[in-house]
């Protein structure tokens, strides 16, 4: 590992010299002056506008679609239905080489026989004019037979429930369990993780606790609704303009449906107004592009705010029992959990991770997890957010705060019996490298916050933990040396957050140039090596690698330059930290030295100019827990909770930019309060969403949330040169169990199933009498 | 389609271009003046993204039909910088990383920007709920907040 | 939103001529914070916007002591609460219009708008009812004056004829020795649909109650009065017994349905609570 530090004075107690300090991001002024360009905002001549007709019931047939009418209004030029799809072959293999069902990808954009959630889309107008495209939504005509739609994801695991696909069968990835493989049903994929002997755990157990929870859905909230611009010219090339965290994969995916070479799309990915996850599928491309190809222009279309709600993002509804056997001193001996996760129209909730997180800060010797992934009458679940982590760990740590009640040992001190240390096996069974759960689970215990006494009535506190394992995935970036001594740094990811400056910081630390000498930008998918998506909290972790690498690359190829042009070896040519390239002195004694800036000059007439790509598929990534201390007040006539104060201790790595790195946990904060106390879904018996707006999907506003405490924990990941582990999810996980132990405190009432909205506190108190 | 012609000042600037009698100001702005700052986030006054100050009071644009702004004065995200310099909220926002995706920021700056030519002194409290209109999913607000009062500060020394 | 014309009154009779021509779809368009965004989403039907926004008289209040206070309806609610008048003598409007949406929707929304769009928890409207306010209605067949309490006929719906609009609403001079008080319950700290809203309303001669008005929000089809509050209150010595019987008949009172925004549970325990907590800020602002 090369380190970057430069003269003493310069360098920050962390050893970096630009690391840790807290830059104006490259893209800031154009955001605060509205002149970055989001998807919404893309303009050209001749350009389209597109709207989708959306199902009105939770579950149906399609009998048929009669567009005539629309297509007879003037000024409509093209209406699209499944039907207009290439019809490809359906099965084959995602890029790593997994199964991957294509016609349920394609019929979530556009349904074909069947439409499984309210807000399905079944057809899409292009006009000259958005009225007009609206206008001639009420113009077509779909029949269809209704169904009975299941939306709760028990009722859907039962034998008799109505079946959204016929024909499914369990996919069982576990041996020596007794799921039935035979009957048609819900239940997409039956997992488990194994280790240990459970039985004899809790045998030995002095203290068992079994409960059970249940997690609402939960829409990511990303105040930019999705929007995708598609012109398809006659030579057959196709450019999107979209807004999403995986350009790369929409562009892929986008080719398969289309059935066209992946070489004739060039995506452009515009600036993204938030994602959390939610932007990782694909929704519209598909439509602009057979649209425009229909009429010869650009089309775009652009979500609205109710068809977000209805038909994008939420993360899993989850069902989930945990029982958890500890000896007197504390020591778990043995852990049981069982996780159902409502993956929505579609298989494919997060409930994998939800089994790999469910135990994550802690070790424990004898433990299972079955996790289920269950199709119900719901928009196709999408990432959020340490995808389903929340919801499992939240069944697990409001477990364990139970559990250091009935053991009288302190909340903490009990985890940090139990905490995960290095060498220790994760859920998979693999050791752990070096990891900071103890050292959060220290500066939680340590924190004023949580030694402070607490005042009033009706007020609690509460604790809580979460882990995520973020993710390496690959990345790649090209970097320029200009000749004035600047560096261009074309990134493939997507910035939501503030990453083109943590990866130029990175880059800049690894050459010893200022932060100011690069340039970063976020490129089309032309234009960089494939890169995965925004999401997982890996874009600074795998990015980072990367600028680290093309730095490496680039100060290589500056000696090779300057070994050329003195006629001497390479070996004898130093490259230092301070971006100076030296050799000894020649022979008439001149000395060997050229500034960065001066050799850039000379790039052009000396074998021209100096660049690098690099693609990587790191795995190295750095496995990254928090722990939570909140107080609330409790409103005992009204059922209010009220968040007094909040502090989230994390272990982030390094901090690249401190800045960012508090802002993503004080965001993942917030968001995991509204989890807690005031968001859900309201689905009534006809599976219709109530709520799809954000007058009634109550996310925190200003006035709901006090100034959110950071403290920032490093223990560097050993599997980066920078010691970055990735930020983003881990905040989200910690809040729900942590504010349910918080409200238990002040009213001595458990509340299992989130949100703990005032009706259901209030419900609860006026229940206890 | 019924169009008409809007004669406003947006900006400083006095314009003239044909809108639909449907279109809301938000419309306008974005689809037929081709000012993009304000952000389409709800369409239904509950999330603050296309605020503007119109008539010097802060309105969603969403919920104003363009044709009531006829010889109207807006001013939008897209007008508050001077020529050479940035707006004390705009310095401020960047300094305290008080945006992450920005989506939200026009309308945070726009509503924090009465809120200061209102109240050049406020409160943590008078903050919060001036901008409770303004939804943010990125930041938890915090930063947001400190920005303002940052803002405020610099405009009273 | 469907085909729309879009046409400016500049007189209360012009105004009334546009709607009597219109006909039932054609819509006051005021602060425009609900019906634009009823008429985007199909949710009403409307097909002609008549803009009463510039009708001098529309956009103005005026208070003194012996007239109290009238407001044009399509006054924004900003101008109000802003006013040293209004937070003196009208604290209970005050707390309700400082909650309607954010401040970008007080911006525009006005009391004749949250009273014509006659939601059943339409904020301002309970503050209304419990300060006695009138409705001044102008007409093809002339002017009448309804009481608030009086306006609504169900969800979305009241009492106004083909051609009518609100043109002000009147509230008296608060008398010697009264007070009142409005708060509602949301799930958040702001950005909500009332639970339930409640106003309240007493006057005192002593410690003795001589004339008192609850009135409740999203708990019936409309916004009501509680007569069995003010019973409870009235000729009565104001203690926490009587507070507790008034709040008591909010409970009974109350009929609410069971949505996404609250249970029948919640919402007549909340009838209950607000009108003991607003009740007794009422008490305290009429003891001085």
């Amino acid at each position: 590992m090369v380190t970057t530090k430069k003269n003493a004075d310069a360098i920050g107690t962390n050893g970096y010299r630009l690391i840790g300090t807290r830059p104006i991001r490259p893209d800031g002024t154009d955001k605060v002056t509205g002149r970055a360009a989001y998807a919404a905002d893309t303009q050209m001549e001749g350009l389209l506008f597109a709207r989708l007709l959306r199902s009105p019931h939770g579950h149906a047939k399609i009998k048929s679609i009669d567009a005539s009418q629309a297509l007879a209004l003037d000024g409509v030029e093209a209406v699209l239905t499944a039907a207009d799809f290439p019809g490809i072959e359906m099965s084959g293999n995602d890029r790593n080489g997994r199964p991957a069902d294509n016609q349920w990808l394609q019929d979530n954009i556009l349904a074909s026989d069947k439409v499984l959630y309210h807000g399905h889309a079944v057809a899409a107008v292009a006009a000259k004019d958005p009225h007009i495209a609206e206008d001639a939504l009420t113009l077509i005509n779909v029949d269809y037979e209704v169904l009975t739609p299941v939306t709760d994801v028990r009722e859907a695991m039962l034998d008799d429930a109505p079946i959204l696909h016929p024909g499914m069968r369990t996919n069982v990835q576990a041996s020596d369990v007794e799921t039935d493989t035979e009957r048609e049903t819900n239940i997409a994929m039956h997992m488990r993780l194994e280790r240990g002997d459970i039985k004899s755990g809790f045998d030995s157990a002095d203290v068992v606790i079994e409960r059970e929870f249940e997690t609402s859905w939960y829409h990511q909230g990303y105040i930019e609704p999705h929007s995708a611009t598609a012109f398809w010219n006659r030579d057959g090339k196709l450019t999107i303009w979209n807004s999403s965290q995986g350009p790369f994969v929409v562009r892929d995916a986008t080719a398969k449906l289309l059935d066209i070479p992946i070489a004739d799309i060039t995506l452009i990915p515009q600036e993204i107004g938030g994602g959390f996850g939610g932007k990782i599928p694909m929704y519209l491309e598909p439509i602009s592009a057979l649209l425009s190809r229909k009429t010869g222009k650009p089309v775009r279309i652009t979500m609205t705010r109710e068809a977000v709600f209805q038909a994008t993002g939420p993360t899993s509804a989850t069902y989930n029992r945990i029982k958890i056997g500890a000896m007197r001193d504390g020591t778990i001996v043995a852990a049981d959990a069982y996780l159902a996760y409502a993956a929505g129209a579609y298989p494919g909730s997060p409930v994998g991770a939800g089994v790999q997180c469910a135990f994550g800060p802690y070790y424990i010797e004898n433990q299972r997890i079955d996790g289920y992934d269950v199709v119900t009458n719901g928009p196709k679940s999408a990432a959020y957010r340490a995808p389903g982590a929340p919801a499992s760990e939240f069944a697990v740590e409001a477990t364990i705060n139970e559990l250091s009640e009935s053991l009288g040992i302190d909340s903490v001190e009990l985890r940090l019996k139990n905490a995960i240390k290095e060498g220790n096996p994760n859920a998979a069974g693999v050791p752990m490298p070096r990891i900071g759960a103890e050292e959060v689970m220290e500066a939680v215990k340590n924190h004023p916050h949580y030694t402070s006494e607490l005042q009033g009535d009706d007020v609690g506190r509460g604790v809580g933990f979460g882990f995520w394992h973020n993710a390496g995935l690959e990345s790649g970036s090209t970097a320029t040396i200009n000749s004035d001594g600047s560096v261009s740094l074309i990134v493939g990811s997507v910035d939501i957050g503030g990453t083109r400056a943590s990866l130029a910081m990175q880059l800049a630390e690894t050459m010893g140039l200022s932060y100011e000498d690069i340039k970063p930008r976020v490129a089309d998918t032309d234009s960089v090596p494939f890169t995965h998506v925004t999401g997982g909290s890996r874009t600074t972790f795998a990015g980072g690698w990367v600028a680290y690498e093309l730095g490496i690359e680039l100060r290589e190829k500056m000696r090779e330059r300057a070994a050329n042009i003195w006629e001497v070896d390479l070996d004898e040519v130093e490259y230092s930290d301070d971006a100076t390239i030296t050799s000894k002195p020649d022979n008439e004694g001149n000395e060997r030295e050229f500034t960065f800036v001066g050799l850039a000059s000379k790039m052009a007439s000396t074998g021209g100019q100096i660049s690098a790509t690099v693609s990587l598929n790191k795995t190295s990534q750095g496995a990254a827990y928090g722990g939570h201390i909140v107080d609330v007040h409790v409103d005992r006539d009204t059922g209010k909770v009220e968040i007094l104060r909040y502090t989230a201790v994390q272990d982030v790595g390094t901090a690249i930019h401190p800045s960012y790195v508090e802002g993503q946990i004080q965001g993942g904060v917030a968001q995991g309060a509204g989890m807690a106390l005031t968001e859900e879904y309201f689905y009534d018996d006809e599976g219709l969403l109530k709520n799809a707006s954000f007058l009634d999907y109550r996310m925190p506003t200003t006035l709901d949330l006090p100034m959110i405490e950071t403290e920032i924990v490093e223990v560097p990941n050993p599997g980066h040169p920078f010691g970055v582990r990735g930020v983003g999810e881990v905040p989200i996980v910690p809040p729900m169990p942590t504010i349910q132990q918080a409200v238990y405190d002040a009213i001595g009432i458990r509340l299992y199933d989130m949100p703990m909205s005032p009706r259901v506190v209030l419900e609860e108190l006026l229940n206890e009498g | 389609m019924a169009r008409f012609v809007l004669k406003t000042n947006i900006n400083g600037e006095e314009r003239e271009f044909l809108a639909d009698e449907r279109d809301s100001l938000l419309d306008a702005l974005r689809e037929r003046a081709g000012l993009m700052g304000a952000k389409e986030g709800c369409n239904n006054g509950n999330c603050g993204a296309c605020a503007v100050v119109l008539d010097g009071r802060l309105v969603n644009s969403c919920c104003v039909m363009a044709a009531e702004v006829d010889n109207s004065e807006i001013t939008t995200i897209e007008g508050l910088a001077e020529p050479d310099s940035l707006h004390p909220l705009q310095e401020t926002f960047l300094e305290n990383a008080a945006l992450q995706c920005g989506i939200c920021t026009p309308g945070f700056l726009m509503s924090a920007k009465a809120l200061l030519d209102s109240n050049p002194n406020p409160t943590e409290h008078e903050i919060r709920w001036w901008l409770a209109g303004n939804l943010c999913r990125c930041t938890g607000y915090d930063k947001i907040i400190r920005a303002v009062q940052d803002a405020a500060e610099r405009i009273n020394s | 939103m469907q085909t729309v014309t879009y046409q400016r009154a500049s007189t209360v009779n012009e105004a009334i001529a546009l709607l009597s021509d219109g006909g039932e779809n054609a819509r006051v368009l005021a602060g425009g914070t609900d019906i634009i965004v009823q008429a985007r989403e199909r949710a009403r039907t409307v097909d002609s916007f008549v803009d009463i926004k510039h009708i001098p008289e529309l956009m103005t209040f005026n208070y003194n002591t012996s007239d109290g206070l009238s407001v044009g309806a399509a006054t924004p609610v900003y101008l109000l609460y802003n006013d040293n008048d209004i937070q003196t003598h009208y604290p209970a409007l005050v707390e309700a219009i400082t909650v309607i949406g954010g401040t970008a929707i007080q911006g525009r929304a006005s009391l004749g708008g949250n009273l014509c769009n006659s939601s059943p928890a339409g904020d301002s409207l309970t503050s209304m009812m419990a300060l006695g306010a009138i409705a001044n209605i102008a007409g093809p067949n002339g002017e009448r004056d309804v009481a608030v309490s009086e306006f609504f006929t169900g969800p979305g719906r009241n009492i106004l004829d083909l051609g009518e609009f609100v043109v002000a609403i009147s509230f008296a001079t608060p008398p010697a020795n009264s007070g009142a008080a409005w708060q509602r319950f949301i799930p958040r700290n702001e950005m909500d649909i009332a639970v339930v809203n409640c106003g309240s309303y007493v006057q005192l001669d002593g410690e003795i109650v001589t004339d008192a008005r609850i009135a409740l929000g999203a708990v019936a089809a409309t916004p009501i009065m509680v007569p069995a509050a003010a019973e409870a209150l009235i000729g009565r010595q104001i203690t926490d017994e009587t507070i507790s019987a008034a709040a008591e008949a909010s409970y009974e009172a109350a009929t609410p349905i069971a949505d996404m925004r609250g249970s029948v549970k919640q919402r007549k325990h909340l009838s209950k609570v607000l009108t003991q907590r607003t009740l007794d800020i009422a008490v305290e602002r009429a003891r001085g």
